[in-house]
Parts: C-alpha cells; structure tokens; sequence
C-alpha cells in the first residue's frame, strides 16, 4: 500500500457512510433525488479516482523495473 | 405468431448459433472450455465482468425494485463502485495464484491455499447452492419476458424450457467461448434498450426526468427516500458491504478474472467499471417511470413492471426488441452460472469422491453435468414464488461467507487454519440457511438491540458468527512447533498436493535412474504438477518452472 491508495477511501466512505445523514429526496439534483444523485456521483468519482491510482501505480512500477515487461503495452 | 414473437425466437436463434459457431477448434480441454486457455484481453475480460452485471436482475429485477420499493433500490448504484474498488487490490493476487498452480475453479484457489482438497468440495458445495438461486432467477425472467411479450402466446413455463433449452445445448457444446462471443451482443442490446428506454419513457409521461421525480414526490411524498424503519439508511449500508464483499465471491465472476491474459487486466477493469454502472440509472428510471403508470403490481408481480410499461406504451414490434433484450439478458449470464456449476460439480466433487480418473473424462463429465444442473433450476423456477431480488439477495448471503477465509488466505502469514476455515464456512452458510428458511430478521433474533441496529441486513449476522468462528477456532487448532500449512500432502488430485508428490518423485528418480534431471515419463493415468492433459505431457513439471508446456496454455484462437 502507498499513500497515494489512500484515495480509494474517500468512495468507501461516500457509500458506507453517506447514506446515514443524507437520505433525503430534496434537493434534487440534476432533477434526480439528492440520495441518487450523490450515489452517482460517487461512481463517477470511484472511477476517476481509480484512474489516478492505477496511473500512479504504473509510473512507480516503471521506476523500479529498469527492463520493462513488453506485455504491459500488449 | 405476432412480430413480437418472432423478434424474440430470432434473438434465441441467434444466440444459440453464435455460441455454437464460437467452439474453437476441436478437442477442448476443460482449461480451455472453461477458463478459455487464460488468453482473453482485456476488452473480452471486461466485457464478461461488466456483462455478469447486466444480467435479468438488473433488466427485470432492479426496474422492479425500484417500481415496488422506492427508494431502496438505490443500493444497487451504492455497490457497484465498491466492489470495484476492492477488486483492484483484490483480483491481480488471485489471478497470480491461479495461473502459477493452472487453477481452473474457485474451489481450487481455496483447495490449494489451504492444502486441503476438502475444503475444495466444501467451498464447491456453497458455489453450488449459491448459484442455483441465481440460475432460477435468470430463468425466472426468461418465462416472465416470453410470456408477457409473446402477449401470452406462450407460457412463462414454455419460456422456461426453451430458454434453459438453448442455454443447456451451448453450454455443452462451446463453454466459455460461446459466452465470449454472445456477452459482446448482449451487452450492445440490453444498453441500448435500457437508455432508450430509462429516457424515452420519462420524456413521453412526464416531459423529462426532473418532472417525473417531482410528480413522484408529490403524488407518493417519501417513496423516493429511504423509510425509517425496515428498508433505511443501515439496511442500505449493510446490503452495499454484504453485496460488496460477495461480489467477487461469486464462483463464475471469479473464474472469469482467470480468463485474463494479464493481471494489468484487471486492474484497468477496476478503472472503467464504475462508470459503467452509470447504465444502471436507466433501468432504475424506468421502475420509477412505471410507479404511477400501471400501477398495482404486488409481491412477485413488481418484477413485471418494466415489461408492463413497455406493453402500454408501444407497438408489438419493438416490445419484441425489448423481449429480445430481456431474453438475452437471461441467457448469456445464465449459461456462464451454469457452466460454472458444472465445473464445479465435476472439477471439485466428482474428481474427488472418483480420484484417478483422467483429464477428459473429467471434461467430458463437466459437458454432462451442465443438462443435469439445469433440471434441477428448472425445478425451482417452477415451484418458487420469490421476487428476483430476493433470490439475488440470497445467494449474496451465502458466496460472502467465503470472503473472511478468502481474504486471510490472501495475507502474507495466513494465520487462519485448515480447521477453522472449515468451521467458519459451515458456520455463516447454516446461518444464513436457518435466517432464509425461518425468515428470520435481526428485530426478530436480537430483540435487545437498540433501534438503529435493527434494520441490519440479516445476512450481516452470518457474516459476523463466520469471523468470529474464525477467531476462536483458528487459535485452539493451531500447533505452535509446526509451520501451519506444511506437513503430509494427502495428494487427493490438487496442484499444492501434486508439487510435493511430484518433487519426492523426482528425487527417488534422480538416486535411480534419470539420465535427465527435470523429466520422466508418467504413467498414462498420472497427471503432471500443471495439469496438462495426459496424452500431451508426460512429464513431472516443478512450480518453479519458468515456462509453461506448451501442451496446456495453448493461445485462444477463437
């Protein structure tokens, strides 16, 4: 684990933790109920976030290895 | 015959020929049938991820749950980015264990962690069970989508047969290749039918969706947002963790990581997944959109809703695109279950109860088997009542109590014993077994909790007898001289087993008789450390052995 997996807390919290002071209908966001649209967006952010770490990941991975795997670009 | 019927036999026609057609070559090994020789790209891989996903339970189920219980079907937005965050640490050190020992099930990844081919057919059992629920549903809405979309031509039980039918004939003829090949026009149909509809539906009742949610709120003030009691905010977090953790528990979504040709595989999965659950919004606006429209649906009927709807707003022509979607939807994710129990079934029980038997006997049994264990869904499809949701539900609550034992196997110093993984399993599955048939509820058990705490899903109270077995039992088993996995190899037919048998092998060979010092001829029944068929390798493989024989790991060429 380095520090920058700290970010994938942040989607557990939103869904394990949000919906216990945010279930609500108003107000609507994007004309959807407030709890759906903030379950969304989490998957949107989730996404994104998985995206730094993955790239994070690859770049340190590049780092360490001085002859890289020829797979990885398959 | 209306066009709508004809639509839906057309898209079952086309189903069955494309996974006919996708049988690569002749002579399958079951690494190959079930696994697809571990070659699939990363595109294939997430396509059969993503495609386990969209499966009737979504297409019927969620709209339904949605149209029946309002608010709570957000849960199904709320688990998906989870279980997708978790895959990213979790899947790259399974599919590394699994392509170094050639694992074909889950019950083998357990079997050869714990050294103990028991556990294996344990392990195996659970899948079983957990998986039959999960096959009666998607042949729940395969009788549901042709009975209602062939406007009652047919049956729901003719539907049934048919659909079990053709998924029967393409799972023994193609395994996972036939289901490669027909995910990839499912998921383009059911997406497409899904925003077509999750849109087009709002627009045309409602003048949009912002509309449509505020005519809901207004005409059912409270069904939008989670009640207080029953379905609240705790039963929504506790169903995201269960659902969660269970996700990858699943046996075939499991076996569908192996297929990755290389673990960067599946950590990209973990990347795009999430956004593509955003398809799932679609599905739920059509539920919502059906609320006020043909309202009345009780029970088990709410899984009608979305076919309903569509009856009411279009000509018979597109409800047959429609059906074809939700016929699809059923029978792809339906033949990669059943084709999972069948592995199963043959790979971790037979071959164990029967040891000694050889590679294609037991490949051809695992093609036998796929009619039988559809019989048996058949059965319980028509002799159950049970929401689809609900059948989901369960079998979540049985694959989850395979995670606590999972994930300690995963550490770098598994302190969990062979033992205690045995009594953990038992534990959570008779639970959830005892909760299911009693239809118990933690109000019901735990009279003293305080409120909150009420609403828990019950299958959270398995998960938590399962960890805690393991934290009692794991200490009274363990011998402190001994290292905890080592010891004798009880050789029953599983790779941790087969390396130690095959390692004595070869040093009594060396004091003997080799001339060569990595090979020798084996009998025909005997199997290799690799796995590889009988006919192709004779020969004794280490673990340690950087390059695969090339008689097993043969490239997909489908």
């Amino acid at each position: 684990m380095r520090p920058i997996h700290a970010l994938a807390a942040l989607p557990i919290a939103s869904v394990l933790v949000g919906p216990l002071f945010l279930d609500r209908v108003t107000p609507f966001v994007l004309g959807r109920p407030f709890l759906l649209a903030w379950l969304s967006a989490t998957l949107v952010m989730t996404s994104i976030l998985m995206g730094l770490i993955y790239r994070a990941d690859r770049r340190s991975q590049a780092e360490t290895t001085p002859h890289p795997v020829p797979e990885k670009h398959a | 015959m209306n066009s709508a019927l004809k639509i839906i036999s057309g898209a079952l026609a086309l189903a069955l020929i494309l996974g006919v057609l996708a049988r690569p070559g002749k002579g399958m090994s079951l690494e190959q049938w079930a696994v697809g020789g571990r070659g699939f790209s990363t595109a294939i891989v997430f396509l059969l991820t993503a495609g386990e996903v969209y499966t009737t339970f979504v297409f019927l189920g969620s709209s339904g749950y949605a149209y029946g219980h309002g608010g709570a079907a957000y849960y199904i937005i709320g688990y998906g980015s989870l279980s997708f965050v978790l895959s990213y640490w979790l899947l790259p050190p399974i599919w590394r264990f699994a392509k170094q020992h050639d694992l074909i099930s889950q019950p083998d990844f357990f079997a050869a962690k714990y050294r103990s081919s028991g556990l294996g057919v344990l392990t195996a059992i659970v899948g079983i069970v957990a998986l039959i629920p999960y096959l009666v549903l998607q042949l729940k809405g395969l009788g549901i989508v042709v009975s209602v979309a062939s406007y009652s031509e047919l049956s729901a039980t003719q539907g049934v047969w048919i659909g079990a039918g053709v998924i029967a004939i393409y799972v023994v003829v193609s395994g996972v290749h036939g289901s490669a090949w027909t995910f990839v026009v499912k998921d383009v149909l059911v997406i497409s039918v899904a925003v077509f509809l999750g849109l087009y539906l709002p627009i045309h009742y409602y003048g949009g969706i912002a509309p449509m949610f505020t005519t809901i709120e207004h005409m059912r003030p409270e069904f939008l947002a989670l009640p207080a009691h029953g379905e609240s905010p705790v039963w929504l977090v506790s169903t995201v963790l269960l659902s969660t953790l269970g996700f990858y528990m699943w046996p075939h979504i499991f076996m569908a990581t192996y297929t990755a040709k290389h673990e960067d595989a599946l950590r990209r999965n973990a990347c795009v997944q999430p956004v593509y659950q955003l398809m799932l919004l679609f599905i739920l606006f059509v539920g919502f959109a059906a609320v006020l429209q043909v309202p009345g649906l009780k029970g088990s009927e709410i899984d009608l809703a979305l076919l309903k709807i569509s009856l009411a707003s279009f000509d018979p022509w597109f409800v047959g695109v429609i059906g074809a979607a939700g016929v699809l939807a059923a029978l792809v994710p339906g033949s990669m279950i059943l084709m999972t129990a069948s592995t199963l079934l043959a790979n971790n029980v037979y071959r164990i109860v029967r040891p000694g038997l050889s590679e294609a006997h037991i490949a051809a049994s695992a093609r036998l088997m796929a009619p039988c264990v559809m019989l048996v869904a058949i059965y319980f499809t028509l002799h159950g009542g049970q929401t689809i949701v609900s059948l989901l539900l369960m079998g979540y609550a049985l694959v989850t109590q395979l995670f606590p034992v999972l994930a300690a196997s995963l550490m770098r110093n598994n302190l969990v014993t062979r033992p205690a993984a045995f009594a953990a399993i038992s534990v959570g599955v008779a639970t959830v077994a005892f909760v299911s048939l009693t239809k118990s509820t933690i109000a019901g058990l735990f009279p003293f909790l305080p409120d909150a705490l009420k609403d828990l899903n019950v299958g959270m109270v398995a998960l938590v007898l399962n960890v805690l077995t393991l934290a009692v039992v794991t200490p009274l088993t363990r011998r402190p001289s001994a290292p905890p996995q080592a010891g004798s190899s009880r050789g029953n037919g599983y790779p941790g087993s087969w390396a130690v048998k095959s390692e004595r092998y070869v040093v009594r060979y060396r004091r003997t008789r080799s001339p060569f010092r990595f090979s020798q001829r084996l009998p025909r029944t005997r199997r290799c450390a690799r796995l590889c068929e009988p006919r192709a390798c004779r020969r004794v493989h280490f673990s340690d052995l950087p390059v695969h024989h090339a008689g097993s790991g043969r490239a997909a060429n489908w």
